[in-house]
């Protein structure tokens, strides 16, 4: 009965896997992508604006790339790569900002 | 093991994203489509008041309104109005109450003498408007938080629906009538196509509209201080903080001419009334100042255009007609999402496009059930998921219905001086609601489509009846006054009372054709 639930479990692993990537990942990539907006040079407040407008296409392309890639894997990888290009504007402005 | 193809995988993610959220989407869609008649529902449930012949003159409402806050609540910090137009008749204002918390009183004037309107209390068609983001019997932000999560669901859902759909626009000119499943697979298609442009855009401007609660972190990094919190407020509202009350008494000058200055400017611009709401802050204070605002049905966005004066010596502070580019963008969603600027016409194209994507919710739900249903080993004792799939439509699409129009039975039927009353309303409509839940799990399930959906025709059919049975308004009564709203509103009720039986007739004729085209079948149709 273990040996069957763990192998149920392995079984739908992926399938969890992705859906927290898509639900978790994809939110914490959206809003890294509205906070790396800010170092643009333009106005604050428009960047803060902007950036948010933006973030719900960022969270939904993360979402549909998440279950697009033919492995969980792969849609991991695919997120933190965004993630690291976003992180460097990102964290200018976290520095900037004296956060 | 084959990977599945990125069209199998899309389709399983709208199947999915759609079914888990598909009946709350229902409901925010349904609930979100009346709203856009949500003044003239307002006025139907508040037959008291009289239909509008004429709108009254801004300036003149003004100085009558308040004068009247002036003795309702001479000790707040804020006042604010709206101002009658052609779809509201009446001012509905609010106050912010002194002392920490924040805490509004509110009431509704009458325009023609600056009292408080003697109405039944009821919310109104604002109840449905609220209900479609806030809920009910939950705190506001769990809600806005549920809401949220079910709306970028569903931004998934169409975005995969039509990765899903290859040839969807060739899919949308083929119509399978009496096909069973291939028959709710068009419809589902067809509802989908005719409005996606309308259904991405009602669903990303929906975040939109509390886009700050969903995502704001770069706002908590950028903006730190309060001055930059309220600069960014300002860009997005007309609804100005009241600054630091100076203690000093001083009497506030008359609005009037300053509402009169603002239609100056803005009454060229086109558009009827021109000022749409009046905001004062700490009135009787030196330190008073009025805020005109521009009215929204002039305008496609609602981004803060107003003229500021001075309370006390009434002079031009400063205008504002437009913010920076990103707020501007906000604001032309925000606008889009409610319609605002939507007169005749287009309100009814709204209601029909936004009509047509709750049929499209709706359709995605049932064809869930239609494509298992096939697949069962015995249709009779379905697996549990499917009749909880199953009981969950019924509920929520025939059950919905009939729940909306109890509230507005309700509004007719309960007596004027019960305690609570608004709130009993909307009791009405959730215990309502819930009855018909347990109707559905009570009953076999299209022996429950059918009745339901004939409660439903009962239900909204009979409701001209009641209004003519508790008011003097009856149909006859408001198509000789020229009471345009009340003939449009009932005419309408009939027509979806008609929508209801059409359903229920085609429920019924549904199983025999299923029964006799079943032995034929032997190629599964293609799950899309």
């Amino acid at each position: 009965m273990i040996v069957g639930a763990v192998r149920r479990l392995l079984a739908v692993g992926p399938l969890l896997s992705r859906i927290v990537a898509a639900i978790f990942g994809g939110y914490a990539l959206a809003a890294l992508s509205s906070v790396a907006v800010l170092a643009l040079p333009v106005d604050r407040t428009q960047a803060v604006i902007g950036g948010v407008l933006l973030s719900f296409a960022v969270y939904t392309g993360a979402v549909i790339w998440v279950f697009a890639v033919r492995s969980a894997r792969r849609a991991w990888v695919g997120l933190l790569l965004a993630a690291a290009v976003l992180a460097v504007p990102a964290a200018a402005v976290w520095k900037g900002y004296g956060a | 093991m084959k990977v599945p193809g990125i069209r199998q995988t899309m389709s399983d993610l709208h199947i999915w994203t759609g079914l888990l959220v598909g009946w709350v989407l229902y409901a925010m869609f349904l609930t979100g489509t009346v709203s856009y008649f949500r003044d003239e529902i307002s006025q139907w449930m508040r037959p008291e008041a009289p239909a509008v012949k004429q709108v009254p003159d801004a300036a003149l409402v003004s100085d009558r309104i308040v004068a009247s806050l002036a003795v309702l609540a001479p000790t707040s910090t804020q006042w604010s109005f709206s101002l009658p137009d052609a779809r509201t008749p009446t001012v509905n204002s609010f106050w912010r109450n002194p002392g920490p918390r924040r805490a509004f009183g509110s009431a509704t004037f009458d325009p023609a003498t600056g009292q408080k309107l003697a109405v039944r209390e009821t919310l109104g068609g604002d109840f449905f408007f609220r209900f479609h983001f806030d809920l009910h019997y939950l705190p506001p932000i769990w809600s806005r938080w549920i809401v949220g999560f079910c709306a970028m669901f569903m931004l998934v859902a169409i975005v995969s629906g039509v990765i899903t759909h290859k040839k969807i626009f060739v899919d949308f000119f083929t119509f399978r009538w009496g096909k069973g499943q291939r028959s709710w697979l068009d419809a589902h298609t067809a509802l989908s196509v005719i409005g996606l442009p309308f259904h991405f855009m009602i669903t990303y401007s929906g975040l939109i509209t509390l886009m700050l609660l969903y995502m704001p972190w770069s706002g908590n990094i950028a903006l730190k201080t309060p001055e930059a919190r309220q600069g960014m407020q300002a860009q997005m509202s007309a609804f100005l903080q009241p600054a630091k009350p100076s203690g000093q008494s001083a009497p506030l000058t008359a609005v009037g001419p300053l509402v009169q200055q603002a239609q100056a400017r803005w009454n060229g611009s086109g558009g009827v009334g021109g000022v749409g709401s009046v905001n004062i802050t700490n009135p009787g204070d030196a330190a008073a100042q009025i805020v005109v605002v521009r009215s929204e049905r002039t305008r496609v966005g609602t981004s803060p255009q107003y003229i500021l004066f001075g309370g006390v010596d009434g002079k031009l502070i400063r205008t504002v007609d437009e913010v920076g580019a990103a707020a501007q963008t906000r604001g032309f969603l925000y606008g889009l999402h409610i319609g605002r600027f939507a007169d005749g016409t287009l309100r009814w194209l709204y209601f029909i496009v936004s009509l047509a994507g709750t049929a499209m919710v709706g359709t995605g739900l049932v064809l869930w059930t239609v494509k298992r249903r096939q697949k069962l080993p015995d249709s009779d004792k379905p697996y549990f998921g499917f009749r909880v799939v199953e009981r969950l439509n019924i509920a929520t699409i025939a059950g919905l219905s009939i729940a909306m129009a109890s509230m507005l039975w309700a509004n007719r039927l309960l007596p004027g001086g019960i305690a609570n009353r608004a709130k009993w309303e909307i009791h009405v409509f959730f215990i309502v609601w819930a009855l018909t839940l347990a109707y559905a799990v009570a009953r076999p399930a299209r022996k429950a489509w059918i009745e339901l959906l004939w409660v439903g025709v009962a239900a909204i059919g009979l409701l001209p009846v009641v209004n003519a049975l508790t008011t003097d308004r009856n149909l006859f009564a408001s198509l000789r006054n020229g009471d345009g709203v009340y003939v449009a509103l009932e005419l309408t009720l009939l027509v979806l009372a008609g929508l209801h039986a059409m359903l229920a007739v085609r429920a019924a004729q549904h199983r025999s054709r299923v029964r006799v085209a079943k032995p034929k079948r032997s190629i599964e149709g293609a799950a899309a």
